[in-house]
C-alpha cells in the first residue's frame, strides 16, 4: 500500500493545503475570500480521504465527508448568507499590505519547517514533513487572523487554522475518530459562537469592523 | 626582474610624479605630465600584475622601512595579482580618461598632486605583506582620495561628504587596526605569514572577522556602514569617482578576502550567514536608493553598493563551501565573486566616465536636466549603453556571467548542511534576482531619462560630444566588458590560482572547451556559451532586418511624434526620471525610505499649480547614524568645558593621568 | 550531423512558424467564447505582411536606437525561443545557453524594447516602459526562483536535460514543482502582457503598457515587435509544456518518426496551453496596476516557497 507515489500525492495535496493558505492571504474580497476557503476545506477533504485511502483506515472518509459537507459546503454558504444579510460588500482591510504579508508567510512557513524537521530528527521523513506542512497551515491561519481587520476574515482564518489541525491528525496513524469529531464539532461551535457575536456587534455598532471594539473598550489610540 | 621589485618601481614613479606636479600644477601641460606617466606606470603594473597571475610565479620584497624588528615586507601571490591587476587595469583607463577630461578640471591644483598618490596607495595596500604597512597603505589610499573627494570644495555639500567621508574612514581603519592587533596577538608579530601560521582561540578569531567586517566593508560600501559612499564618490571629479567606486572599492574586498580567506583560518560557523544576508540586503538597497536617485552620479555610487553586496554574497557561499570541504563549489563561488569584481570595475569606471562627459558637456549631473543627449554625443551614449547592458546582468556583456555564476553556485548548495544556511541561501538567491531585475530597470532609467528622448535644458540641447581621449578610455572598457562577456573562460581560468590558494580547489579549465563555452561542473548539469548568444543575436538581427528589407519594404518617414494623436511640443512633458521610478516607490519605497506622496490640488477656479510633494527617507541614516551623531555632539558639548581651564588645571589633568597609567602598570604585573 | 542541424533550424522556423498561428488561436478562441466569430486564424500572417509591406513611418527626433533596437529585441526572443525543447530535446546548441540565460536573454529584449519606448520622448512611451520595468522587476526573479526549483530537482539548468528528468518516473509529483507551476503560469501570463496584467487588445492609453511602449512603433518595426511579443507567447507555452508535461518530446538523435510524433504533440500541447489562456482571459477581468505588485509578488512567494522546500528536503 504504501509506495512512493501514494506519499508523493499525501505530500502533494499537504503542499496545495498550504498553498491554498496563501491564496486566503491574498484574498482582498469577502467573496472571494471565502470561497478560497472552501477551495482550502476542499484540498483538506481530498487529504484527508487520501490518507483514508492509503492507511487503510475507513474512520477517516468520515472526517473527509465532514470536512467537505460542512467546510466546504454548508459554512461557505452560510458565511455568503451573513454577508448579504448583514450588507457588507465591502473590500477586507488589512492591517498590512499584502506583499507585506505574504513575506510573513513565508517567513512562518520556513519557520515550521525548520523547527519540525529539527526536532522529529529521527522520525519518519514523509511523516514529519506532512506534520511541518499542517504547522504551516496552523501558523498561516493565526496570521491571517492577526492581519484581517474584518470579522470574517477572522473567522476564516480560524476555520482555516482549524483545518491544519485536522491535517495534523490525519497524518498521525491511529488517531481515533473521536478526536477528529470533536475537532469538527468544534469548529462548527466556534462558527456557531462568532456567527452569533457577529450579529451582536453589528446590532451594537453598525459595522463588523473589529475596531468598533477597541472603541468600546477605551482602547482606541 | 623581480615582479615586486617592478611593480615597487612602478609606486615610486607616481609618487615621484607627485612631488612635481605640486609645484607645476598650473602649468596647462602638468595634467598631461601627471596622467601620461600614471597612465604608463598603471599599464606598467597591469602587464607585471598579469604575468604573475598566469605564470603563478609570486615573489616577495623587504625593505628597511616601517617597524624595525619586521621591516615592510612585500609579496605578490595569485590573489594579490588578481587585484593588482584590476587596481591598474582601472587605473590605466582613468589615466587615459584624465588626458582629456583633466584639461576642463578648474582646480587642477587641488587634483594633480594626489592622484598619482592616491594610485600608488591602492597598488601599496594590495602589495604589502605585514599588518604594518597594509594599514599605513590603507590610510595613505583614503588620506589620498579623501583630498580628491574635497578638491571642489567650495560647494557646501562636498565639504559635508569629504567629512563624514574622513570620520567613516578613521573608523574603518581603527577596526582594521584592532582586527589585526587580535591576530598578531601579544607577541606583535604583524608579519602575514607568522599571523596566517599562529594559532588563536576561536572567540579571537571571530572577533577578528567581525573587525574586519566593519572595516574593509564600511570601504566597499557594505550597508550599514554605506553612508558615507553616495556622499563622497559623487563628489570628487569624475575619474576619480571611477577609481574610488570601480576600483578602491576592489582594494577593501582585497582586505577583506586577505583576512577572512587567507589570515584567520577557519572562521566560525555564523561568519556566512552573515555575509550572505549582509550581501543580499546591501544589493537591495543599494539598488533601491539607486532607483530613486535623479543625480546621475549618485545614482551610479548607488549602484555600486549593489555591487559590493553581490560580491560579498558570492564570498559568504565561498565560505560557507569550504567549511563544508566542497572545494569545487567554493572555488565556483569565490569565481563568481572576483568576476563580478572585475567586471564591476570595467562597467563602473565606464559608466563614471560617461557621466563625467555628461557632467563636461551640460555642466549638470540632475537627470531631470538632461535628454536627447543621443543626439549630441553618439558615441559617449553608445559606450554608456554597453555599460547600462553589461552592468544589468544582461547577456552577452560581462555582467551576466559573474550573475550566472553566482546563481550556478547557489544551486550547489543545498548540499551544505545546517538549517540556517538552508533558510538563507535561497532567500539571497531570491534578493540576488530581485536586485538584478531592480539594477535593469535603474539603468534603463538612468540611460533612457539622461540620452534618449527630447533636451530638456537648453544645456542639454547644445551639449558637445566627449574628446578623443576619454573616448578612447570609454571604448576599450566597452571592450573589455564585451570581451569578458563573451570570452569568459579566458578570465574563469586566470582566477584558477587565485581559488586554489584561497579554497584549495577550482573550476574545471575552461579553455580547451569546444565552442569556448563556460561550464561551471559538467556539461549535463549547465553551461552557457556568451560569443554563440552574441553571434546568434547579431546573426539573426542582421538577417531578420537584410530579409524585411530586401523582400518587404525599406522606405522611410520622418514625421511628427504620434503620441497618440496628441503631441506636446514642450519637453517637460516627457516621462521624467521621478515619473519613472513612481511605480517603485509606491512598491519598495513606502516601506523601506518611507516614501509618502502629498497632492496638492487648488480649488476650481484657483489659479495656483497643483504641487506634488515627494517626502523620502534613508532609514539607515536616519535611525543609526543621526542619533549617534546627536549624541557625540552632546558629549562633546560636555567634554568642551575642558578647553576653558587655566594651564595649571591642565598640568593637573596630565599629572594625574600619568600616575594612573604608572599605576596601572604596577597593578597589572 | 547534418540531420542535427536540420532539427535545430527546423526548431527555429518552427517556432517562428508557429508563433502568429497560436496568436490567431487564442484571439479566436476568445472570440468564440464570447460568441462573437473573431478573426480568421491566420489572420496576424496577413497583419504582419501587411506592416512589412508599408512605410515605416519614425518620429523627428528618433535616434538609430529607434530602427535598430526592433530587430535586437525580435533576435534575441528568437535565440531564447530557438533553444527551447519544443518537439525535440538535445539540440545541437541546446548547451549554448542554459535556463538562466533563456530568462536573460528575454531581459535583454525586454531592456531594448523599454529603452526604444524612451527614445522619442513622449508621455506614453515613458509610462509604457516605466510599467514594464515595474513589472518584470518582479517577474524575472519570481521567474528565476521557479527555475531554481526546476533546476534542483533535475539537478541540471540544461533544459533538455531537466525536460528529460523531469519525464522519467522516478521524479513524482512534487509540492515544490506545484508551486513552481503556479508561479510559472502567473509569470507568463506577466511577461506576455495578457489579462489580468495587460490588456493586449486594447487601444484605452491609460490601460495600455506594453503597447503604450510601442506606440510610436509603425511599419516593419511594429511588425518584428509583434513578432517578437507573439514569439514569446510560444517561448512561455512552450517551456510550461517542455517542463510540465515533458512527454513526447523526442530525445536527442531519434529518427523521423519520433520527430513527427514530438511535433504533433507540441501542436497539441501549444492547442491546449492556448486554450486555457484564452478561458481563463475571458473569465477574469483586468487589474488595478498598483494590484499587479501583489499578483507578481504572490509569485515571487511561491517561487521563493517551492525552492525553499527543495533545500530543506530533497523529496519535496
Amino acid at each position: 500500500m504504501v509506495t512512493a507515489l501514494s506519499f508523493d500525492i499525501a505530500h502533494m495535496l499537504a503542499g496545495g493545503l498550504v498553498l491554498v493558505s496563501f491564496m486566503l492571504l491574498y484574498q482582498d474580497r469577502l467573496h472571494g475570500l471565502i470561497n478560497t476557503y472552501a477551495l482550502h476545506a476542499l484540498v483538506l477533504s481530498a487529504s484527508v480521504a487520501w490518507q483514508a485511502w492509503a492507511q487503510g483506515a475507513p474512520h477517516l472518509y468520515v472526517t473527509a465527508a465532514v470536512a467537505l459537507l460542512f467546510k466546504a459546503l454548508v459554512i461557505p454558504l452560510a458565511l455568503h448568507r451573513i454577508i448579504r444579510r448583514l450588507g457588507i460588500h465591502r473590500d477586507i482591510e488589512n492591517v498590512v499590505g499584502i506583499g507585506l504579508t505574504m513575506l510573513t508567510g513565508m517567513g512562518l512557513v520556513a519557520l515550521s519547517m525548520v523547527v519540525m524537521l529539527r526536532i522529529a530528527a529521527d522520525a519518519d521523513p514523509l511523516a514529519r514533513e506532512d506534520l511541518a506542512m499542517a504547522l504551516a497551515v496552523v501558523l498561516l491561519g493565526l496570521l491571517l487572523m492577526v492581519t484581517r481587520r474584518n470579522a470574517i476574515g477572522q473567522v476564516v482564518g480560524f476555520m482555516s487554522l482549524e483545518n491544519g489541525l485536522v491535517l495534523a491528525a490525519a497524518g498521525a496513524r491511529g488517531m481515533p475518530l473521536v478526536v477528529e469529531i470533536s475537532v469538527a464539532f468544534s469548529v462548527l461551535v466556534a462558527f456557531i459562537v462568532i456567527g452569533i457575536v457577529l450579529f451582536r456587534i453589528r446590532e451594537r455598532f453598525d459595522t463588523v469592523d473589529i475596531r468598533a471594539l477597541d472603541d468600546f473598550r477605551g482602547e482606541r489610540r | 626582474m623581480q615582479a615586486t621589485a617592478t611593480l615597487l618601481t612602478v609606486v615610486s614613479a607616481l609618487l615621484a610624479v607627485a612631488v612635481p606636479a605640486v609645484a607645476l600644477s598650473r602649468r596647462p601641460w602638468a595634467g598631461t605630465l601627471v596622467y601620461g606617466v600614471s597612465l604608463a606606470a598603471s599599464l606598467a603594473g597591469l602587464g607585471v600584475a598579469l604575468a604573475a597571475l598566469l605564470a603563478g610565479a609570486g615573489s616577495e620584497l623587504t625593505l628597511p622601512l616601517g617597524l624595525p624588528w619586521i621591516g615592510a615586507r612585500f609579496r605578490i601571490d595569485a590573489l594579490s595579482a588578481f587585484f593588482l591587476a584590476v587596481v591598474n587595469l582601472g587605473g590605466a583607463a582613468a589615466s587615459l580618461y584624465g588626458l582629456g577630461y583633466g584639461r576642463h578640471e578648474e582646480a587642477p591644483h587641488r587634483v594633480l598632486p594626489f592622484y598619482p598618490v592616491f594610485l600608488a596607495g591602492m597598488n601599496l595596500v594590495v602589495l604589502a605583506d605585514d599588518a604594518f604597512t597594509f594599514l599605513v597603505s590603507w590610510e595613505f589610499m583614503s588620506l589620498a582620495s579623501w583630498a580628491l573627494v574635497l578638491a571642489h570644495h567650495r560647494e557646501a555639500a562636498n565639504r559635508q561628504a569629504a567629512t563624514v567621508y574622513l570620520v567613516m574612514a578613521g573608523f574603518g581603519t581603527m577596526a582594521l587596526l584592532l582586527a589585526f592587533g587580535l591576530l598578531a596577538g601579544t607577541g606583535g608579530e604583524y608579519g602575514f605569514s607568522a599571523i596566517r601560521e599562529a594559532v588563536r582561540d576561536p572567540a579571537v578569531s571571530s572577533l577578528a572577522l567581525v573587525l574586519a567586517l566593519v572595516g574593509a566593508g564600511s570601504k566597499a560600501g557594505l550597508a550599514p556602514l554605506h553612508v558615507w559612499l553616495p556622499l563622497a564618490h559623487p563628489a570628487a571629479p569624475s575619474h576619480v569617482s571611477a577609481l574610488m567606486s570601480g576600483v578602491m572599492t576592489k582594494v577593501a574586498v582585497y582586505g577583506f578576502v586577505r583576512i577572512v580567506f587567507d589570515l584567520i583560518g577557519e572562521p566560525a560557523w555564523w561568519s556566512a550567514i552573515l555575509l550572505l544576508a549582509l550581501g543580499g540586503g546591501t544589493a537591495v538597497l543599494g539598488i533601491l536608493h539607486a532607483l530613486m536617485e535623479r543625480d546621475l552620479k549618485r545614482l551610479l555610487a548607488y549602484s555600486t553598493i549593489e555591487n559590493i553586496g553581490i560580491v560579498f554574497a558570492c564570498l559568504g557561499l565561498a565560505l560557507a563551501f569550504r567549511a563544508d570541504g566542497m572545494g569545487w563549489a567554493a572555488a565556483l563561488a569565490l569565481t563568481a565573486a572576483l568576476f563580478h569584481v572585475l567586471n564591476h570595475s570595467l562597467f563602473k569606471s565606464l559608466l563614471f566616465f560617461g557621466a563625467g562627459a555628461v557632467l563636461t558637456a551640460t555642466g549638470g549631473r540632475d537627470m531631470e536636466r538632461l535628454g536627447g543627449l543621443i543626439h549630441r554625443m553618439p558615441a559617449t551614449a553608445l559606450f554608456f549603453l554597453a555599460g547600462s547592458i553589461a552592468i544589468s546582468a544582461l547577456p552577452p556583456f560581462n555582467g551576466f556571467i559573474s550573475e550566472w555564476l553566482a546563481f550556478q553556485a547557489i544551486l550547489q548548495s543545498p548540499e551544505l548542511g545546517g538549517w540556517g544556511l538552508k533558510i538563507v541561501v535561497p532567500a539571497v538567491g531570491g534578493m540576488l534576482a530581485l536586485a538584478a531585475a531592480l539594477a535593469a530597470a535603474c539603468f534603463v532609467r538612468a540611460f533612457g531619462v539622461s540620452f534618449l528622448g527630447r533636451p530638456r535644458t537648453p544645456e542639454a540641447g547644445t551639449a558637445r560630444e566627449a574628446d578623443r581621449f576619454s573616448l578612447a578610455a570609454m571604448g576599450s572598457l566597452a571592450l573589455l566588458c564585451l570581451a569578458a562577456g563573451t570570452l569568459p573562460g579566458f578570465v574563469i581560468d586566470a582566477l584558477a590560482p587565485v581559488t586554489r590558494l584561497l579554497v584549495g580547489g577550482a573550476m574545471p579549465l575552461q579553455a580547451d572547451r569546444p565552442w569556448l563555452s563556460i561550464v561551471p561542473i559538467a556539461e549535463s548539469r549547465s553551461s552557457y556559451n556568451g560569443l554563440l548568444v552574441f553571434a546568434f543575436i547579431v546573426l539573426s538581427a542582421s538577417l531578420s532586418a537584410f530579409a524585411v528589407h530586401r523582400l518587404a519594404s525599406s522606405r522611410l518617414r520622418r514625421a511628427p511624434a504620434w503620441d497618440c494623436g496628441f503631441p506636446v511640443a514642450g519637453a517637460a512633458t516627457q516621462y521624467s526620471a521621478g515619473g519613472f521610478a513612481q511605480p517603485f516607490r509606491r512598491i519598495f519605497g513606502t516601506t523601506v525610505f518611507a516614501a509618502r506622496e502629498e497632492v496638492t490640488m487648488p480649488p476650481p477656479g484657483d489659479m495656483r499649480p497643483a504641487r506634488l510633494s515627494l517626502a523620502i527617507h534613508d532609514p539607515v541614516w536616519e535611525r543609526a547614524y543621526l542619533p549617534l551623531a546627536r549624541a557625540v555632539d552632546a558629549l562633546a558639548g560636555r567634554l568642551n568645558r575642558l578647553q576653558f581651564l587655566t594651564i595649571r588645571r591642565y598640568l593637573t589633568l596630565v599629572f594625574l593621568f600619568l600616575v594612573a597609567l604608572l599605576l596601572v602598570l604596577a597593578l597589572w604585573t | 550531423m547534418i540531420l542535427d542541424i536540420l532539427v535545430q533550424g527546423a526548431q527555429m522556423a518552427a517556432v517562428l512558424a508557429a508563433a502568429p498561428l497560436v496568436t490567431g488561436f487564442v484571439r479566436k478562441v476568445k472570440a468564440r467564447l464570447t460568441r462573437r466569430k473573431g478573426p480568421s486564424l491566420i489572420q496576424p500572417y496577413r497583419d504582419l505582411a501587411r506592416l512589412m509591406r508599408k512605410d515605416a513611418v519614425v518620429a523627428e527626433n528618433a535616434s538609430w536606437l529607434f530602427r535598430v533596437f526592433p530587430y535586437l529585441v525580435f533576435a534575441a526572443t528568437w535565440v531564447a525561443a530557438a533553444l527551447v525543447p519544443t518537439f525535440a530535446g538535445g539540440l545541437v546548441f541546446s548547451w549554448t545557453a542554459d535556463l538562466i540565460a533563456i530568462i536573460a536573454l528575454l531581459g535583454t529584449a525586454r531592456f531594448f524594447l523599454a529603452l526604444a519606448g524612451m527614445d522619442v520622448g513622449t508621455a506614453f512611451g515613458g509610462i509604457g516602459s516605466s510599467r514594464e520595468m515595474m513589472i518584470s522587476s518582479l517577474a524575472e526573479p519570481a521567474m528565476m526562483l521557479t527555475m531554481f526549483a526546476l533546476a534542483l530537482v533535475a539537478g541540471s539548468t540544461q533544459l533538455s536535460t531537466v525536460s528529460a528528468v523531469l519525464a522519467s518516473p522516478e521524479v513524482g509529483l512534487r509540492v515544490s514543482l506545484g508551486m513552481a507551476l503556479v508561479a510559472l503560469v502567473m509569470v507568463a501570463i506577466a511577461e506576455n502582457a495578457r489579462i489580468p496584467i495587460d490588456n493586449p487588445a486594447t487601444h484605452l492609453e491609460l490601460t495600455m503598457v506594453h503597447e503604450a511602449m510601442v506606440l510610436e512603433y509603425s511599419g516593419r518595426h511594429l511588425a518584428m515587435i509583434e513578432l517578437a511579443a507573439m514569439l514569446k507567447l510560444v517561448l512561455y507555452l512552450s517551456l510550461i509544456a517542455c517542463v510540465f508535461v515533458p512527454w513526447g518530446i523526442a530525445p536527442a538523435g531519434a529518427g523521423v518518426a519520433a520527430l513527427a510524433l514530438g511535433a504533433a504533440l507540441w501542436l497539441a500541447k501549444l492547442a491546449a496551453g492556448g486554450f486555457l489562456l484564452a478561458f481563463f482571459e475571458t473569465s477574469i477581468a483586468k487589474m488595478r496596476v498598483f494590484r499587479v505588485p501583489d499578483f507578481l509578488g504572490a509569485a515571487l512567494m511561491l517561487g521563493l516557497l517551492g525552492t525553499l522546500l527543495l533545500f530543506v528536503s530533497r523529496s519535496m
